[in-house]
């Protein structure tokens, strides 16, 4: 456990948890999903799970990113609610 | 619908690139037993290799170096796998996936029949998860239409 890495991370991962949430276009919330896998990924090696970060570096950052842009390629790019 | 884009960059990049993503997935999935990684990750690696083909150059190209039949051939190889080891243990008087017992027709002591059974089990999940997410990833990509390879 590193304190320092965990205050610097635990903001960007709410930031970017809420941004992906929060904002209009599709495909940026696609790109901030990737960001907070990707930020996951770093926090969970800091904690000493190693095994758990690589499954989400290459589950929730690398295959699935594919899967939403994939997706939101065959619907309209921005929402309508 | 994902069109083919003629940007010299991309291309070599990606030329350069595949290669050693494919070389990283191997090295995970045969590492897996002793080390992070396995099977899951070391073939979502693949895959990403694969989806990298299909957005740096089109569709076809990456249906002509990996085709659709090959896909499910793959897919049914890695479930293949996986049951005929644990299978092999059952036959021959242990528990479903006992690796242990593979050491009365391998040339190894129990421990190491133990390893290489863990091995393969890593080998056929990984297998099996490649040709699943590549599979997914295809259907996604075409919008479940599947242009032409329903034809193949």
């Amino acid at each position: 456990m590193i304190w320092q890495l965990d205050i610097i991370l635990l903001p960007l991962v709410v930031i970017c948890a809420v941004a992906a949430i929060t904002v209009r276009d599709l495909f940026s919330a696609t790109v901030l999903l990737g960001a907070f896998s990707f930020l996951m990924c770093m926090l969970w090696t800091e904690m000493g799970a190693v095994d758990v970060a690589f499954t989400e570096a290459a589950v929730g950052a690398g295959v699935s990113t594919a899967f939403f842009i994939a997706a939101v390629f065959v619907t309209t790019r921005r929402t309508k609610d | 619908m994902i069109t083919p884009l003629e940007n010299i960059i991309i291309k070599t990049i990606c030329r350069l690139l595949i290669p050693f993503i494919q070389l990283f997935g191997l090295y995970v999935i045969a590492h897996g037993h002793g080390s992070p990684g396995g099977g899951f990750q070391g073939g979502c690696i693949l895959a990403a290799s694969f989806m990298l083909v299909v957005v740096a150059f089109d569709l076809p190209e990456a249906k002509r170096r990996f085709s659709e039949k090959m896909n499910n051939i793959f897919s049914s190889l890695g479930v293949f796998i996986y049951a005929w080891t644990g299978w092999m243990c059952l036959l021959l008087g242990a528990n479903f996936l006992d690796y242990g017992i593979l050491s009365k027709i391998l040339p190894v002591n129990p421990v190491m029949a133990r390893y290489y059974g863990m091995f393969s089990i890593e080998v056929g999940v990984g297998i099996t998860v490649m040709a699943i997410m590549v599979s997914l990833f295809l259907d996604l990509v075409t919008g479940g239409k599947h242009e032409e390879a329903l034809d193949e």
